[in-house]
C-alpha cells in the first residue's frame, strides 16, 4: 500500500511539471485543462487534475448544457427548491413537501444492463432522502432498438430485472414509466429513473457543509474500487469495446440502500446533521466539492480515514470511486456523539472524514500530508460552452414532406396491429415484474391511469407522476416534440385529476459538439420553456445525459448513430382529494363518451405512419397551448367535482387506440363516431378516415359519464370554452366504431389478446 | 388487543402491517427489532414482508435465525398466534415453525398481481369469521413464493385441515391459470399442528382499503382480532 502511493506521489512530483499532455485521460480538453491550469496557478498533481477533470465532466459538470438550461422557468408560488440541490421540491399543502428528480443510467446499462438499472434506481432514491424525504413512487422511462432485435431483448430484460430487484428490496413502489422502441436506441438505451418522495416543509435538507467547525460524517457502504471514472465514462461516447469498461458500472445493493435510507431519515427527523448529500457520479470528490460549494466554505479531508473494501486502493481510486450506497452528513461537533449513537442500530460503517473550515480550498490530506490542495469556486465552475449549430438539412426535408400514404383498405385490421406494436402494447408484463403496491399507498396503479396516483396518509391529499416523451416528433421537430412532451405529461395528470405542480426532465441527445445534435439541444430546451411557462409547471431539476451515441460498423460504412432527440418530461400534480380521481377504464355500462378538443387532419410522426407505412415524415401535431391548458383545467374541475370519473388521454395511436384501451380494464365495450369532434365540424376541413382513427392530434381527453350527468358536464365544457362533441356510449362486449365511408367491429376479448401477448411473448 | 410487528433489518412491509392493525383494525401495535431477545407482553406477533437481510442467502434464512425468532418460537408454543405474511411465511418456514419449504416462483420472476384464494380452513383464530369456500382477492409480491412440499407432507396437510388457502379462479375453481408461482396443491398457506402459526404468501395488510384496490384483507385481521378479543374473554371470565 505504501509503496503504491510512494510510486503514485513521484509520479506526480515528476508530472506536475506538466501534464497537459495527459489532459484527455482526465476527461479534459487541452484548453480546458489550461484554463484549469490557470484557475489553479501553477501545475496540478494527478490527483487534482484527475478530480477536476470528472468535476468538469458533462455528466457533474453540465458544460454543454448550462447555459441552455439557464432558459428554463425555475420559479412559482409552490416552488420551495428549484434546481441546484439533490432534487426538486414544490409544496403540496398540509404542511407537506414532495421531493423529485430524474436521472439517466445509460451508458451503464447499456454495458451491464442490470446492474445499470439496478443502481440508476439506487441513485436518484437517495438523491431523494438526501432531501429529507421518505421515497413514496419510482417511475421509469426506457427506449430500446427495435424489439425483434436480440440485443434489444437482452437490454430490455436486464434492464427491467434490474430495476425490480433494486426498487422492489428498497420496498419503494414502482408506479409508472413510459416504454418506446426505435431503431435510434439499438446499441444506446436510454434508462431514466424518477422518483418522489414526502417531506414534512420543515424537515427538509440540504446538500451544504454548513458551519465552520462541522465535522463531515461518511455513512454507508465501504469504497471499492467499482465503478472507478464513472462519471468520465458516461459523457464519453461507446467505443466498439465498452464491454472492457464494466468496472466502471457500479454494483448495488438495495438491503444497504435500505438501511442507509432508514439511518438518513432517522437523523434527518431528529434534525441531528446541517447537510446532507449522497455520493454519485465522481463520488466522494464531488460529494464533498458540492457541499462545499454550496455553503461558501472549505473543506479538509482525510482520504485515510474512507472506510475501503480493499487493500492497496490509492487516495485518487478513494476520491473518486463510484461506490454505491455511500451518503456524506455535517455535523456540527457537539452532536457528534448523538449522531453515531442514533446510527448504530443500522450497523452501517461510519467515519469521520473531514472538517469544515473557512475559505475556499478543498485540501485532501492523506495521513496528515496535503495530497491536493484545490480551490472550490473553480472545480466547481465547469467552463461552459454556446456553440454554433444548424439543423440537419434532411431532417427539415423529412419534416416537411406532407404524409399522403395509400388508405389502408381494412383500418379495423390496422386497429388490431397496432394495439400489439410494442410501442402501444400493453406493459403489463413489466410492471408486474415491479412490486407497485408496497407502502400500501398505489391509488391508480400501472396501466389504470394515464398518471400514477398515490395517497398520503392521514391526509386527503394524493400525488401523481407521469413521464412522457415521443421519439418521432422529438426527431422530425425537437421544438415540437418537447412542446408535445409537457404538454402530453399534463394532460396524463390531468387525466387522474392531478393539478401539475412542476417538471423533472432528461434531456436525452448525442455529441453537442456536433452542430446538428447542439441544434436539437437548442430547439428541444426552447420547447421545455415554452411549453412550461404556458402550462405553469416550472422545471426544478433534472438530468443530462449526452454523448448518446455509438460506431455502427455496417453495409453504410463506420458512421456515427446518435439517439433521436429524445427529452423526457417527469411531471408532478397533486390531487386535493384522492378519492376523486379518475382511471382509464370504462366504470359501467350506458355511460356517455365525450371528446374534448378537435381531431385534426394529421398524421405527422404517428405511430400508424410508422408501423403502417414505414415512414417517419411529417409536422408533428399542432399544439394550442392555450387550447391545452383549458381542456386540461375542464378535466380536472370535472374530476374534482365528482362528475367524471373515466378520462384517457389521446396519444400515441390516435383515437381508436384511446377508445379501445377504455374497454380493456373491466371488459365493457362501447359504440362511437369516431368523425365527431373532428375539424370538420369546428372548421369546416375534412379529415382522412385513417387520421380520425389513428391520427395523433394533441390536446384530445376522451371522458365517460352516466347519462343522467350529461348536461352539468356539457354545460361546464361550453362554459369552459372548451371544443366538446358527444362521441358514444358504453355497453356490450364488442369495440364499434364508424366514420364516413366505413366501420370496425371487434370483441374487446380478442383486441385485448392482441395488446397483451407482445411484450409477454418477447419477456418470456 | 396489542399486536407485535417484528421488524428485520430489510423488511419493508412492517410499516404496512402496522397500519393495518393499528389504524385500519384498531389493535394497538408494538414494533420490536430483530436484535430483541424478549418480546414485550402481546397477544399477537405478525412477522411482516419484505427481503431481511437482503434475501441474499435464501429468502428468511438469516432472519430466521436472528435473536427474536428464539423468542417468536417460545410465544407460539406457549400458543400464541403468529402470522407470517410473505417473507414473515418464508422466514417461519425456514426455523421450522412450519412445514415445507418456499421457492423460486416457476416463472422466475418477481411477480406482483391480485390473485384469488379461497379460504380452505375457517378456524380461529386466523380465519374464524370467514366462511370455507369463501374467496378472496388479495394481492401477492414476491420472487420466492412457490410451495414445496413432498406428496406425503400435502396429504398430511390436507387431512389434517393445515391448507389454509388455495391459490383459485375467482370464482374459486381450482385453475393453473390462478396460480402465480406454480405452488404444490395451489398452496397460498398453511398453519402449524396446532393451527396457532399461519404463514401466508398473499398479503392481506395490502387490503384493506377499497381505495387502493380490495378490501378483503380486512376479514382475516378481523378474525385475529375477534379470537384475541374472545380469548381475553376466556381468560378473565
Amino acid at each position: 500500500m505504501r509503496a503504491g502511493n510512494a510510486t503514485e506521489q513521484a509520479a506526480s512530483r515528476a508530472a506536475r511539471l506538466d501534464l497537459s499532455e495527459r489532459a484527455a485521460e482526465f476527461g479534459l480538453s487541452r484548453v480546458e485543462y489550461e484554463a484549469f491550469v490557470r484557475g489553479l496557478g501553477r501545475q496540478p498533481t494527478v490527483l487534482e487534475a484527475a478530480m477536476t477533470g470528472a468535476l468538469w465532466s458533462e455528466h457533474c459538470g453540465y458544460k454543454n448544457s448550462r447555459p441552455l438550461l439557464r432558459k428554463l422557468p425555475t420559479d412559482g408560488p409552490q416552488v420551495l427548491q428549484g434546481p441546484g440541490e439533490n432534487a426538486g421540491v414544490v409544496d403540496l399543502g398540509h404542511g407537506l413537501a414532495l421531493a423529485f428528480k430524474m436521472e439517466s443510467h445509460n451508458h451503464p446499462s447499456a454495458v451491464e444492463p442490470v446492474q445499470g438499472a439496478a443502481t440508476g434506481v439506487g441513485g436518484i432514491l437517495r438523491d431523494i432522502f438526501a432531501m429529507g424525504a421518505r421515497p413514496v413512487a419510482v417511475l421509469d422511462a426506457l427506449r430500446f432498438g427495435p424489439l425483434e432485435h436480440p440485443r434489444t431483448r437482452y437490454l430490455l430484460a436486464g434492464v427491467v430485472d434490474g430495476i425490480a430487484s433494486y426498487g422492489n428490496a428498497v420496498g419503494v413502489p414502482t408506479v409508472g414509466g413510459d416504454l418506446a422502441f426505435h431503431d435510434g436506441y439499438l446499441e444506446n438505451p436510454l434508462v431514466n429513473v424518477m422518483a418522489l418522495g414526502i417531506l414534512p416543509i420543515g424537515r427538509l435538507q440540504s446538500g451544504t457543509v454548513g458551519e465552520v467547525g462541522n465535522r463531515l460524517l461518511y455513512v454507508g457502504s465501504r469504497t471499492g474500487r467499482d465503478g472507478l471514472g464513472g462519471a468520465v465514462f458516461a459523457s464519453a461516447d461507446l467505443s466498439g469495446d465498452s464491454g472492457a469498461d464494466r468496472p466502471a458500472v457500479q454494483v448495488g445493493d438495495p438491503f444497504l440502500e435500505k438501511l442507509l435510507l432508514e439511518a438518513t431519515l432517522a437523523l434527518t427527523e431528529a434534525k441531528l446533521v446541517d447537510g446532507v448529500q449522497d455520493m454519485g457520479a465522481a463520488g466522494l470528490t464531488s460529494s464533498v466539492a458540492e457541499m462545499a460549494h454550496r455553503a461558501g466554505r472549505g473543506v479538509e479531508l482525510h482520504v485515510d480515514r474512507v472506510p475501503r473494501r480493499e487493500r492497496g486502493m490509492t487516495p485518487l481510486e478513494v476520491m473518486l470511486s463510484e461506490s454505491q450506497e455511500r451518503m456524506v452528513f455535517s455535523v456540527r461537533p457537539e452532536r457528534a456523539a448523538e449522531v453515531l449513537a442514533a446510527l448504530t442500530r443500522f450497523e452501517l460503517d461510519a467515519a469521520w472524514i473531514g472538517e469544515v473550515v473557512a475559505g475556499d480550498r478543498l485540501r485532501i490530506f492523506e495521513r496528515g500530508t496535503l495530497i491536493a490542495d484545490l480551490p472550490v469556486a473553480l472545480i466547481n465552475e465547469a467552463p461552459s460552452y454556446e456553440r454554433e449549430h444548424a439543423e440537419d438539412p434532411t431532417v427539415r426535408i423529412t419534416r416537411e414532406t406532407v404524409p399522403d400514404p395509400p388508405q389502408s383498405r381494412d383500418l379495423g385490421a390496422v386497429l388490431g396491429r397496432l394495439l400489439a406494436t410494442p410501442d402501444l402494447a400493453s406493459k403489463r408484463p413489466i410492471w408486474s415484474r415491479y412490486d407497485h403496491q408496497v407502502r400500501t399507498d398505489t391509488v391508480v396503479a400501472p396501466g389504470a391511469g394515464d398518471a400514477a396516483v398515490v395517497r398520503i396518509k392521514g391526509t386527503p391529499l394524493g400525488v401523481a407522476a407521469t413521464v412522457d416523451a415521443n421519439p418521432r416528433f422529438a426527431s422530425l421537430d425537437p421544438y415540437q416534440g418537447a412542446v408535445l412532451a409537457v404538454a402530453e405529461a399534463a394532460r396524463n395528470l390531468s387525466c387522474v385529476g392531478a393539478t401539475p405542480l412542476g417538471v423533472t426532465d432528461n434531456l436525452n441527445f448525442g455529441n453537442p459538439e456536433r452542430s446538428a445534435v447542439y441544434h436539437q439541444m437548442v430547439r428541444a430546451v426552447d420547447g421545455l420553456r415554452d411549453a412550461c411557462v404556458a402550462l405553469g409547471t416550472p422545471v426544478t431539476g433534472g438530468n443530462v445525459s449526452l454523448y448518446n451515441q455509438w460506431r455502427d460498423v455496417g453495409v453504410d460504412g463506420d458512421v456515427e448513430r446518435a439517439v433521436p432527440p429524445t427529452p423526457i418530461v417527469g411531471m408532478v400534480g397533486v390531487l386535493h382529494d384522492v378519492r376523486r380521481h379518475a382511471v382509464v377504464g370504462i366504470q359501467r355500462e350506458g355511460d356517455l363518451l365525450w371528446l374534448l378538443g378537435t381531431t385534426l387532419d394529421e398524421l405527422g410522426g404517428s405511430v400508424y405512419l410508422a408501423r403502417e407505412h414505414g415512414l417517419e415524415i411529417g409536422r408533428p401535431p399542432r399544439c394550442d397551448l392555450t387550447l391545452e391548458a383549458a381542456v386540461q383545467q375542464a378535466v380536472r374541475q370535472l374530476v374534482a367535482t365528482g362528475l367524471v370519473d373515466t378520462a384517457h388521454d389521446c396519444g400515441d395511436g390516435g383515437l381508436a387506440v384511446a377508445l379501445a384501451e377504455m374497454t380493456f380494464a373491466n371488459g365493457i365495450g362501447l359504440t362511437g363516431d369516431v368523425a365527431a369532434g373532428t375539424a370538420e365540424s369546428h372548421s369546416g376541413g375534412t379529415v382522412r378516415a385513417d387520421a380520425l382513427l389513428f391520427g395523433e392530434s394533441a390536446s384530445r381527453i376522451v371522458i365517460a359519464a352516466p347519462a343522467e350527468r350529461a348536461r352539468e358536464i356539457e354545460a361546464h365544457l361550453t362554459a369552459a370554452g372548451v371544443p366538446w362533441a358527444l362521441l358514444g356510449e358504453s355497453g356490450g362486449c364488442r369495440l364499434e366504431l364508424r366514420w364516413p365511408g366505413g366501420t370496425l367491429n371487434f370483441g374487446v376479448d380478442r383486441l385485448r389478446d392482441a395488446h397483451e401477448r407482445t411484450l409477454a411473448e418477447a419477456l418470456a | 388487543m396489542t399486536t407485535i410487528v417484528v421488524g428485520f433489518p430489510g423488511s419493508n412491509c412492517d410499516q404496512d402491517a402496522l397500519w393495518a392493525f393499528g389504524e385500519v383494525a384498531g389493535c394497538e401495535t408494538l414494533y420490536v427489532p430483530h436484535s430483541e431477545r424478549e418480546l414485550p407482553h402481546a397477544d399477537a406477533v405478525v412477522l411482516p414482508g419484505g427481503f431481511s437481510y437482503g434475501d441474499y442467502l435464501r429468502a428468511g434464512a438469516l432472519a430466521a435465525r436472528s435473536p427474536v425468532m428464539s423468542a417468536v418460537r417460545d410465544f407460539a408454543a406457549r400458543g400464541g398466534p403468529v402470522l407470517g405474511i410473505c417473507n414473515g411465511f418464508q422466514v417461519l418456514t425456514e426455523c421450522g415453525l412450519l412445514p415445507g419449504a418456499l421457492a423460486r416462483n416457476t416463472g422466475l420472476h418477481f411477480v406482483c398481481r391480485d390473485v384469488h384464494v379461497r379460504v380452505e380452513r375457517a378456524a380461529p383464530p386466523f380465519t374464524g369469521l370467514c366462511r370455507a369456500g369463501e374467496v378472496l382477492r388479495l394481492p401477492v409480491a414476491h420472487h420466492d413464493g412457490r410451495f414445496v412440499a413432498s406428496d406425503e407432507l400435502l396429504a398430511r396437510l390436507e387431512g389434517e385441515g393445515r391448507i389454509a388457502l388455495r391459490y383459485v379462479a375467482p370464482d374459486g375453481a381450482r385453475d393453473p391459470a390462478a396460480n402465480p408461482n406454480g405452488s404444490d396443491g395451489d398452496v397460498a398457506g398453511v398453519v402449524n399442528e396446532r393451527g396457532n402459526v399461519l404463514g401466508m404468501m398473499p398479503h392481506p395488510e395490502r387490503a384493506v382499503d377499497l381505495l387502493t384496490g380490495s378490501d378483503d384483507g380486512r376479514v382475516l385481521l378481523a378474525s385475529l382480532l375477534d379470537a384475541l378479543v374472545g380469548a381475553a374473554a376466556e381468560a378473565t371470565s
